[in-house]
């Protein structure tokens, strides 16, 4: 498949702080891409080097072959607004009339509207509009110009189960006519229902570019507490993380902490208080993190 | 490409449209002043009258473009949105162009309620093609204010944009003449008067409207604050761009 955006070992830095290091993702033509990470992974970032809002420090960024910064290029990608900011003045109609007059061929405004349930609020400005039919809006946006290339930053964020079930649906199907696609979001659920590929970024850095399926696997992990007189519990097997509190509590992150609880047990060690519990995304990443910086 | 400029003066026009306080403002001042002070003083007085009402109207139309357009551009530039429009194809000309046609707009209707003042309760009087020149004028002479607009807007948040904006534009009114006619100013204001951009811009307005004749000081200054404005509005863009777009 022909590569039609490109980060190639790019670095990001705003001021002292490190937003990208020496990050290289490609963007196949018909592909959706999940990028998945916590806040201030370096998520933003990367998308705004992909459309023209920022140049890398040191690396290349290239889109359809050209530069991000050159408008021809960006004739052919589309960008969800943050709904915050949109133009509270204006109607719904108005907005999609303003976005469709820089591209050479807009999409049909009604089937537009129709395709994330705004054709009723037409008239209404977007002031009055609830958070969700501002999101919604705020997507359509994004593929108001007929884009082969589209970037989503959490599509689905503040939507009610049913709307974001129907915005899914209308990516998937973007996706069928051909459409490429890089959605950024928090949770796990959003990535797995679209994407076949998933990139997990943390501090800057690519952690794992995978299928689906075997990010879920890493992110899949559990957290397993337990009061003992341990003194490496590190060294316990598929242990990712390892912490200890001032009580003499220690809490590891695993993979497999059925396993790891076999070990415990047969290691000897008299434990009181076990617990086991799934960890939020959050710890998943820090967890695959920490391993990472282990590994370097 | 034009057709970008025209999406963008729409977009923004509407919004002048839709929040019509700022046109209100812009407007009110000056008619008022012209009701309380400029007909019962000098409403007998063909030339007086004329040379104020062409005060006023520019008094109503620079604060549109000194104030009004510096707090539009640092508000715009606080929105996501504003990220976001740079994402669609096009450069930064449409934007500006839009912007500035919309600021003119909004100074040419600011001028309206104080001409009918003159007109009806004055003895100001002028014939159609002064009046033109008039008009020509006042939109020639409006550009360094909107300069000096583009200048805070890139430089200050809204916050602060909203006290300097006025901090600036009434003291220069004053200075420039334009609220107290030049023969009337105290001495130690009539010194510095002719080297205010207003009082440069009063004298060509005067000049075309009620057939005086303009200080050659004022009016080289006023060339020259244009000059200064236009290159601290360039800087100001190009610095704020650097920070958040680099």
């Amino acid at each position: 498949m022909t590569v039609i955006a490109r980060a190639a070992e790019i670095t990001r830095r705003y001021g002292d702080a490190l937003a990208l290091d020496r990050v290289t993702l490609d963007i196949r033509a018909g592909e959706i891409v999940g990028l998945l990470g916590p806040n201030g992974a370096g998520k933003s970032t990367l998308i705004n080097l992909f459309v023209g809002l920022r140049r890398p420090t040191s690396g290349t960024v290239t889109l359809f072959g050209g530069s991000p910064q050159d408008p021809a290029m960006r004739r052919r990608i589309g960008m969800t607004p943050q709904e915050t900011g949109l133009p509270e003045t204006l109607r719904v109609g108005e907005i999609i009339d303003f976005v469709s007059a820089h591209f050479p061929e807009p999409c049909d405004k009604d089937e537009l509207l129709a395709r994330f349930g705004l054709s009723d609020l037409i008239k209404r400005q977007v002031g009055g509009l609830s958070g969700g039919q501002k999101r919604r809006l705020a997507v359509a946006l994004a593929f108001t110009g007929n884009p082969e290339l589209v970037f989503l930053d959490e599509p689905t964020t503040g939507l009610d189960v049913e709307s974001r079930r129907s915005l899914w649906d209308g990516i998937a199907s973007f996706h069928e006519e051909g459409g490429t696609v890089l959605v950024t979001s928090h949770y796990i659920e959003e990535i797995e229902a679209l994407a076949r590929r998933v990139v997990v970024v943390g501090h800057g850095r690519v952690l794992a570019d995978d299928t689906m399926e075997s990010v879920r696997g890493i992110v899949g992990v559990r957290r397993v507490s337990f009061t003992a007189d341990l003194p490496d519990p590190e060294g316990l097997p598929g242990v990712l993380g390892a912490e200890r509190a001032g009580d003499g509590r220690i809490s590891l992150v695993t993979t497999d902490p059925d396993r790891l609880v076999v070990e415990l047990v047969t290691g000897g060690t008299p434990f009181t208080g076990l617990e086991i519990k799934p960890t939020t995304l959050e710890e998943a990443f820090l967890a695959i993190t920490s391993k990472e910086a282990a590994h370097v | 490409m034009s057709s970008l400029v025209v999406a963008h003066t729409r977009y923004l026009m509407i919004e002048q449209i839709r929040v019509p306080i700022g046109l209100l403002a812009s407007a009110l001042f000056p008619s008022l002043s012209m009701v309380v002070f400029v007909v019962p003083m000098a409403g007998d007085h063909a030339q007086a009258a004329t040379m104020a009402s062409a005060s006023m109207m520019f008094f109503g139309a620079t604060s549109g473009a000194l104030i009004g357009l510096s707090i539009a551009v640092a508000m715009e530039r606080e929105q996501p949105w504003n990220p976001y429009l740079r994402t669609l194809p096009a450069g930064p000309f449409p934007r500006f162009t839009g912007r500035m046609v919309s600021t003119l707009a909004v100074m040419l209707a600011s001028v309206v309620p104080v001409l009918l003042v003159a007109a009806l309760l004055t003895e100001a009087t002028i014939t159609p093609l002064r009046l033109l020149a008039g008009l020509g004028a006042l939109v020639v002479c409006g550009i360094p204010f909107m300069l000096m607009g583009l200048f805070l807007g890139y430089v200050l948040t809204s916050k602060a944009v909203v006290a300097v904006s006025q901090l600036l534009f009434f003291p220069l009114a004053i200075l420039g003449g334009l609220l107290l006619p030049p023969a009337h100013l105290p001495d130690f204001i009539a010194v510095v008067s002719p080297y205010t951009p207003t009082r440069g811009a009063a004298e060509l307005l005067w000049a075309v409207t009620a057939g005086t004749s303009p200080d050659v000081v004022s009016v080289v200054m006023l060339a020259v604050w244009t000059v200064v404005a236009a290159v601290a509005a360039g800087w100001a863009y190009r610095r704020d761009e650097g920070r958040r777009f680099s």
